[in-house]
């Protein structure tokens, strides 16, 4: 390991040269009234990118402005434009379901979903089912059974089982195994999650 | 007087109970913001440059195209590394810092290195390939414990590498501020010693770092350390003035940010005609990859064989290098041992329980194990459902029963807390510690609420930060006793000092007084005395703050803490012998850890290593190709996690009571995570009458068994 290598001219970046962008943020959101939606949408070209384009999404029921590539996923706008990081990147390939998010109601994994094409859909986080202080049956059970250890898988399961719950209200212990069969955990906390999904099933789903 | 010492059974207000974690709610809520969602202001995003072979020349690196990118503000090039050897996929050489983060992976993506082609070596389970003289480890006299056996077997057995796979990989947010202080938001299960392994590397004194981790995805014994990529954060954030964010991608994280040693072995038993082993001679080899091998404990758990032998030889490769995973060497000695003697008793025809009964006699702690065992046959069914070797039934799905015992350490590593008890009751207690999910902050809250009589949600918990008390880093199951201890000696302190003031009001002596159920009273009158509350304002402008030490040798001397459990696993499996695919049907595991502190979260650990056990057991490996010298599997495609459909039933059961309780607070994390693999292995073993040698278990490899056909069924 170096020790002596904080100097950016050897690595052929200037100091002048980075400095000159700092303060030009790529970064912008907003809550936005329908109105400036139509105009963001009357405005879309035939090709995009591939530099920034403007987006809308509809995210927790607000319409929110930013600015990405055509080439950013739906997972990467929200936790990296919108700062909404409920939605975890883990294998970002569609196998483990920590960005889990609900599009239209149904779970999607946002890493496998262009935000370009999100646009103009209901997209639910795991935000938008609850607050700490009022949670869905989901999160509530997901709490009371101790669903959960460290918690980075949590937010992509409570999400899938939300939908899940609340198309399969009185699930069986089987069809609880059938239907989370999407998301993975390290941790280990599948004897908690299939007693979660169990109670909140009974209770009508979420 | 409030006392130290834990609260005996039925005197336990909150000791012991079922109480949901604390941070459950902003865990479930995505509230809760781990390293990865740390977003600051203008802050760019670092992707490391690494090696694509598994071994070379670094000849050149040329930073020229990627730094022309839009939106890359600086790279960062390790130039110490030019011209030297490059040892495994993986290793970092460089990192590009963006605007975006799609434009830092371009930008990576677009250095060029120039590389001069070596030979490497990734085969971790041959052992003519070791290197270096082979330790030697002999107790008794091997020679006359076989000739004095009644039944000699000899296998050969092997667990696979495999990766710590966190959900949240390695990383960090780094930033530096006006004042040159660097504050730190890593992934990490070390706050308290994160700042000062920076050492020379960046030049911010260790009082100018500041640590903040609240939330962690998983680390299971791989994140204690700054890491290379924590340094270039600093130095990065150093010379952009901005803040940014390297976390590794999964291909990286599962290459480079730790792995568990391959454990391979030829091991030879003698029993005596009772079951009795007599004798156990292990070679065993190899690999962690760059690093020193270290043999796996063998004999595992029976440590009173009175004729061994363990050789051991270490392979090097080129291949990222070994961390600590959940009780290093032990599943990998478990393993190798209990599929070793269980081999033995079948060739006996002996049954496995009353075998594993029996040399319990061999260990440190026979009447634990054999309780363990009888619960855990119990719960399981055992006498209604267990075969000798070989289920006889007709059909291609076999059922069978393994048994598996483990041992671990887990006394409270050193720990301090301070507790505060404000004029208008609150009650706050602050430890540099971190929850990686254990549930450590409410394990704090319930310790220092046990101490004052309150209940625990009155406790307000801060951890998470090195501004905080020091203390050790979650690891080796040492967390508990820690910060139980230290929590407890604050929490005691601070209540004294409130006793004193209260009984100066109240016209008495503190000897006389004691807190419970919300209230300062006299000695066994509850209801009596005053409120908490009221107590609490007698302090007037002043609050009252102790710290509270765990050295851990005086409170084990103390009773507080202990070291060393037992625990049984015993699974139950079917094996498809047409398709070799192994099904769980159910697992038990039997655990005692001394006092429980929260009776939910040491059943989710348990929980949680059995899930990790099967994982291992059938699924894990990490797959190298040696001609290429690349990880074949660096996804979650193909380096399987188990899903919640392939765990079967699992229950735990906790040993508590007398025996237990008395010896003070033990770790959990480790012990149960031990012998899943060994459970299993031998329970396929039980069902197809055929050792499937090597973990994991997946269906090539026992088809391959089933087709060899074996000498013991």
């Amino acid at each position: 390991m170096s020790t002596n290598h904080n100097s950016s001219d050897e690595s052929g970046v200037s100091r002048r040269g980075f400095l000159k962008g700092i303060g030009v943020g790529t970064v912008s959101t907003g809550v936005l009234s329908d109105a400036s939606l139509h105009e963001a949408k009357a405005a879309e070209p035939g090709v995009k990118g591939p530099g920034n384009i403007p987006l809308v999404l509809k995210v927790n029921g607000k319409n929110k402005q930013l600015s990405a590539e055509p080439r950013a996923t739906l997972l990467d706008a929200l936790r990296n434009r919108l700062d909404i990081t409920g939605p975890k990147k883990v294998c970002d390939r569609g196998t483990c379901g920590a960005c889990t998010v609900l599009v239209d109601g149904n779970p999607m994994y946002a890493c496998s979903m262009l935000a370009v094409e999100a646009q103009g859909r209901e997209i639910t986080t795991v935000e938008g089912l609850g607050t700490p202080d009022k949670m869905n049956e989901v999160q509530k059970a997901f709490v009371e059974r101790d669903a959960q250890q460290c918690g980075f898988c949590t937010p992509g399961f409570v999400t899938a089982c939300s939908a899940f719950v609340r198309d399969n209200p009185n699930a069986s212990i089987d069809e609880v195994r059938n239907g989370l069969g999407g998301n993975l955990c390290r941790c280990g906390t599948y004897a908690g999650m299939v007693l979660a999904a169990s109670d909140a099933a009974k209770k009508g789903g979420a | 007087m409030a006392d130290v010492a834990w609260p005996k059974e039925g005197d336990r207000s909150v000791l012991g109970s079922r109480i949901p974690r604390q941070d459950g709610p902003a865990k479930v809520t995505g509230a809760a913001k781990y390293s990865y969602d740390v977003n600051r202001p203008d802050m760019l995003w670092g992707k490391l440059v690494t090696s694509p072979k598994a071994r070379a020349e670094l000849v050149a690196v040329d930073t020229s195209v990627a730094a022309a990118i839009p939106g890359v503000k600086a790279v960062w090039v390790d130039e110490e590394m030019i011209g030297d050897e490059l040892r495994y996929v993986g290793q970092v050489i460089a990192c590009v810092a963006a605007e975006t983060e799609e434009a830092a992976i371009e930008g990576a993506e677009k250095v060029k290195l120039q590389l001069k082609a070596l030979e490497h070596q990734v085969v971790d389970d041959d052992a003519s390939l070791s290197t270096g003289r082979p330790s030697n480890k002999e107790q008794g006299n091997l020679d006359e414990g076989f000739a004095g056996s009644d039944v000699v077997v000899e296998g050969e057995y092997g667990i696979a590498v495999i990766t710590h796979c966190c959900l949240e990989p390695h990383g960090q947010v780094t930033e530096v501020n006006q004042e040159g202080e660097l504050h730190v938001w890593p992934s990490t299960q070390n706050v308290s010693r994160y700042a000062n392994q920076f050492g020379d590397e960046i030049e911010i004194p260790q009082n100018k770092i500041h640590v903040d981790t609240q939330y962690m995805g998983g680390g299971f014994g791989s994140k204690f350390n700054v890491d290379k990529w924590g340094v270039i954060g600093a130095k990065l954030s150093q010379e952009t003035g901005r803040p940014v964010k390297i976390m590794l991608d999964r291909r990286e994280e599962l290459m480079i940010a730790g792995n568990r040693p391959s454990g391979f072995a030829k091991v030879k038993v003698g029993l005596q005609q009772n079951g009795l082993i007599n004798a156990v001679d292990a070679e065993v080899w190899g690999s962690g990859g760059r690093g020193a091998f270290r043999a796996p404990p063998v004999p595992y758990v029976f440590t009173k064989v009175p004729n061994t032998r363990l050789v051991g030889k270490g392979i090097r490769t080129n291949r990222g290098g070994a961390r600590a995973w959940r009780a290093p060497n032990h599943p990998q000695g478990c393993l190798l041992t209990m599929s070793a003697v269980d081999d033995a008793a079948a060739a006996l025809g002996m049954d496995s329980l009353e075998f594993f009964m029996k040399n319990a006699a061999l260990t440190d702690r026979p009447e634990v194990y054999r309780e363990e065992l009888q619960i855990a046959a119990n719960i399981i069914g055992y006498r209604q459902k267990a075969h000798l070797r070989g289920d006889s039934g007709s059909g291609p799905v076999k059922r069978g029963l393994g048994i598996s015992m483990h041992t671990w350490g887990g006394r409270g590593h050193p720990s301090e807390c301070d507790v505060t008890i404000n004029s208008d009751g609150s009650v706050e207690a602050k430890m540099g510690s971190q929850d990686l999910g254990t549930g450590t902050r409410t394990c704090i809250a319930m310790v220092v609420a046990e101490t004052l009589g309150l209940p625990y949600e009155a406790i307000t918990v801060h951890i998470g930060r090195n501004s905080y008390p020091q203390s050790g880093a979650s690891g080796g199951s040492t967390t508990i006793g820690g910060i139980s201890v230290s929590a407890r000696r604050a929490a005691t302190d601070a209540l004294n000092d409130l006793l004193k003031t209260v009984a100066g009001r109240l016209g008495t002596t503190d000897d006389k007084l004691e807190a419970s159920a919300g209230r300062i009273h006299q000695v066994e009158k509850p209801g009596g005395g005053v409120s908490w509350r009221e107590a609490c304002s007698m302090l007037g402008p002043n609050s009252i703050t102790k710290r509270g030490i765990n050295d851990p040798g005086e409170s084990q001397k103390e009773g507080l803490i202990s070291a060393g459990v037992g625990g049984v696993q015993i699974a139950d499996v079917s094996v498809d012998v047409e398709t070799g695919i192994v099904t769980m049907n159910e697992m038990v595991a039997v655990q005692d850890c001394g006092l429980i502190v929260n009776m939910k979260l040491a059943e989710s650990q348990v929980y949680g290593a059995l899930i990790m056990g099967i994982t291992y057991a059938l699924y894990e490996e990490s797959i190298y190709d040696s001609k290429t010298g690349i990880m074949l599997n660096p996804d979650m495609e193909f380096y399987r996690l188990a899903g919640i459909k392939d765990v079967g039933q699992l229950r735990v059961h906790m040993m508590t009571g007398q025996g237990y309780d008395d010896r003070g607070i033990i770790g959990i994390g480790e012990p149960p995570a031990i012998s899943p693999g060994a459970a299993i292995s031998n329970a396929v073993a039980n069902a197809c009458g055929v050792r499937v040698p090597n973990l994991p278990l997946t269906p090539e490899r026992v088809i391959a068994a089933l087709q060899k056909g074996g000498d013991i069924a």
